[in-house]
């Protein structure tokens, strides 16, 4: 059987002691932590490593010997080794010995109560005790819960190394019997800023907590619930977004510490989205009050407008008169082209009535910019919505028209074959009509017939320009899905901390020596910037399609309303 | 101890195969592709410009030309970075795994490795490929659930394609390693 022993590069030049670490014996390897040095007494390592191993829960014992001789190998030591394996006594005793500064280490094993006295092989793997320690193993997106005890044999070692933190806090200035060499024995590392920033976090989390039930106590007040303003709120996509974002603070603030890593991360990454967002929000308002380019943006606001009622003006005089070639039917034409008429007419009324207000209102909703970027492109989007509101009337009103146009079509199509819907049994049966029944259906269903094209093509016109509409409000609520779902704080430490999101390891071969174990270095091989975002993508109120094409393409075709975009919260029909 | 050999790919471009035994359970296999030529290189810069020239004795727009020379960097970084493969190597430690790397022309290197515990056998299989029956060596995984079953095949050397002669050496060189773990006593 092969041994492989998981050697720390930091350790490569320690003095000479002994090894302790973990023997995982289904592996047949020995993950080393740290080096004891001598002098020490055999009582006090044994109690120490029982110390350890009720806090941290790993089986820490002591598997060898490590000799760093400068000159040459010394007989004595080798003995006075080999004795040590008697009192720690540990199956099987590694021994590992390094002369002078030569790259290959000699390594054996000791073994008393071995079966088959055979060679083994050794294989000494190299790795990074400080990366290996920080960073966290992703597991392949496929993998079932029950392999959660058939775990990989590299998730045992990272889990070693992560769960011994305890281990590493001892550096080599503190007093005490036993002298360790590990990845911080040269100086505990730590950082003023995070010590202060965990300092603060608390008073400031309190005060956050406090002030978002305030907000939302008020949110929640029965004044707010009356009918006319929750059908406007649950209409508008900035009160979402609000939501949205409401939600996302009060998972910051909450006190319960993070369980795992994934909690962790989630709470980061809302963290430094939320910041980028108020950052570019703060900074599209500073450019958007800067040379008071909202007066200009709320005076271009009404020729706009104006701008496309006339435009649509023109498209119903159009419509009214002989639209590509095509003959209409000119008293309904000139019905419907006058009824759409009239309702332009009301809807340009209305905004020049507002005209005076609307800089003073773009003036106060632009200042809810500084509330994110992403507040702000809701606000577009509703914006939008209202400014197209006769496209959407106009779109009901011919969709409407056509629908009821199509049933009674099909309805008097049975009917003219002598058929009849049978509602009980939901299929179609055969019916014997009366004379005076088939007389005036058939001439009521050659009058909609005949009029089927006109009503049509106006149903057409509004539908391809509320489609246009609802385009452009879907690569809006895109853009908005991005930033929100988008983990920032994961893909940050991707770039710059890459060992801290590990997909495996990699493993190279350095120089070998004939005679000498197999020497390879084992590293990280980071996650790929996919997987991350894969991985740790925020949860949003997504909007996506709710209809696929061919049920899209039926219900254009059947005159039924379409809402192409559906909300997470919204029921199915 | 090295040794390289020469083949040809399944579609008749020279590889070379090396072969490098490190200890008795470890083995490494590289097959090494062509490098880009400064042929093809030059040829595909000047047509691109020759083309640019056109436009641009068309259109009088001297945006054309600077767009070019744009379009013909971004595609060289983009061809050399994560296009043109010039080294696919196999490292076979026994006991610990096989680990697959694909070297780029610009020196990137994506490394995947399987536990051996994952792996259940190293075969050569047949596809069809265009017009082509190509021969193919893949890695073949264990399903946890079922000890007869396969949960995944990964295939190996895509790029460089070689043919049955030189899969047959790496097929056998990575037999002797993954029979060393049958033989060695079952741990639990």
């Amino acid at each position: 059987m092969v041994l492989k022993v998981f050697f720390p590069s930091c350790c490569s030049s320690a003095d000479s002691g002994i090894l302790i670490g973990r023997w995982i014996s289904e592996q047949n390897s020995a993950v080393i932590l740290a080096v004891i040095h001598f002098p020490f007494i055999p009582v006090q390592v044994k109690q120490y490593l029982g110390e350890v191993q009720r806090v941290t829960k790993v089986s820490v014992s002591v598997l060898g010997s490590w000799s760093n001789s400068k000159q040459e190998k010394e007989e004595s030591l080798s003995e006075f080794l080999e004795d040590l394996g008697t009192i720690f006594c540990h199956e099987p005793w590694i021994q590992i010995s390094k002369e002078g500064d030569s790259k290959f280490w000699s390594c054996s094993i000791l073994q008393k109560h071995s079966k088959n006295p055979q060679e083994e092989e050794i294989i000494l793997v190299y790795y990074d005790q400080r990366k290996v320690m920080l960073s966290h193993l992703h597991p392949p997106l496929d993998t079932a819960g029950q392999r959660a005890e058939d775990a990989s044999k590299l998730s045992a070692i990272f889990d070693t190394v992560a769960r011994s933190q305890v281990l590493f806090m001892t550096d080599r200035y503190d007093e005490g019997p036993i002298k360790l060499t590990h990845w911080q024995s040269d100086g505990v590392e730590a950082s003023i800023i995070v010590e202060l920033l965990k300092q603060t976090s608390v008073p400031a989390c309190m005060l956050l907590t406090f002030l978002l039930s305030l907000v939302s106590g008020i949110c929640r007040s029965r004044v707010l619930k009356f009918w006319p303003l929750s059908f406007l709120w649950s209409k508008l996509s900035t009160c979402e977004q609000l939501g949205h974002r409401l939600q996302h603070l009060q998972v910051i603030s909450s006190n319960k510490k993070a369980q795992n890593q994934n909690q962790l991360m989630r709470k980061a990454n809302i963290f430094v989205s939320l910041l980028i967002d108020v950052a570019l929000g703060i900074l599209l308002m500073s450019w958007l009050y800067r040379k008071n380019r909202i007066g200009h943006l709320a005076d271009t606001l009404i020729p706009v407008a104006d701008h496309v009622a006339e435009e649509l003006q023109d498209l119903l005089q159009w419509l009214m008169g002989a639209p590509a070639g095509l003959k209409m039917n000119r008293a309904l034409d000139q019905v419907l082209g006058r009824f759409f008429l009239y309702h332009i007419h009301l809807w340009i009324s209305y905004i020049h009535l507002l005209s005076p207000f609307i800089e003073m209102i773009l003036w106060y909703v632009g200042l809810s910019a500084c509330l994110g970027l992403t507040v702000a492109l809701c606000i577009l989007s509703d914006i939008i919505a209202l400014l197209t509101f006769h496209i959407y009337c106009f779109y009901v009103y011919g969709a409407r028209l056509y629908c009821l146009k199509i049933y009674g079509l099909s309805s008097l199509w049975r009917l003219f074959r002598g058929k009849k819907w049978n509602v009980l049994r939901q299929r179609v049966d055969s019916c014997s009509y009366d004379l005076d029944q088939l007389f005036i259906g058939t001439l009521l269903f050659t009058i909609l017939l005949f009029l089927l094209p006109t009503t049509a093509l106006y149903y057409l016109v509004f539908t391809l320009l509320r489609l246009l509409v609802v385009i452009v409000q879907g690569l809006i609520h895109l853009l908005v899905d991005l930033i929100d779902s988008l983990p920032l704080y994961s893909l940050i430490l991707r770039l710059c901390r890459s060992y801290r999101l590990a997909a495996g390891v990699k493993f190279r071969v350095l120089e070998q020596q004939d005679g000498k174990p197999l020497r390879l270095l084992m590293q990280i091989n980071p996650l790929s910037y996919g997987g991350v975002v894969q991985t740790y993508r925020l949860p949003t109120y997504s909007c996506y399609p709710r209809d696929s094409w061919a049920s899209l393409c039926k219900k254009l075709f059947l005159g039924e309303l379409i809402y192409p975009w559906k909300h997470k919260g919204d029921k199915q029909n | 101890m090295a040794e390289e050999r020469r083949f040809l790919s399944a579609s008749g471009v020279p590889i070379a195969l090396r072969r490098r035994q490190h200890s008795a359970s470890c083995r490494e296999l590289a097959v090494r592709g062509p490098r880009l030529q400064l042929r093809s290189l030059s040829a595909a810069t000047s047509a691109v410009w020759l083309a640019a020239y056109g436009l641009f004795a068309l259109s009088e727009n001297s945006m054309v030309l600077s767009a070019a020379i744009f379009i013909t960097l971004i595609g060289l970084i983009i061809y050399l970075h994560f296009v043109k493969i010039d080294q696919e190597s196999l490292l076979v430690i026994g006991s610990l795994g096989i680990q697959v790397t694909s070297s780029y022309a610009s020196g990137k290197e994506s490394t995947t490795f399987i536990e051996m515990g994952q792996v259940k056998d190293v075969v050569i299989n047949e596809a069809i490929h265009m017009q082509k029956v190509i021969y193919y060596l893949c890695i073949l995984l264990q399903d946890p659930e079922d000890p007869q079953g396969i949960s995944e095949v990964v295939p190996l050397f895509q790029s460089s394609k070689p043919r049955l002669d030189c899969l047959i050496e790496v097929y056998k060189s990575c037999q002797e390693i993954l029979e060393q773990r049958k033989t060695a006593p079952q741990s639990s």
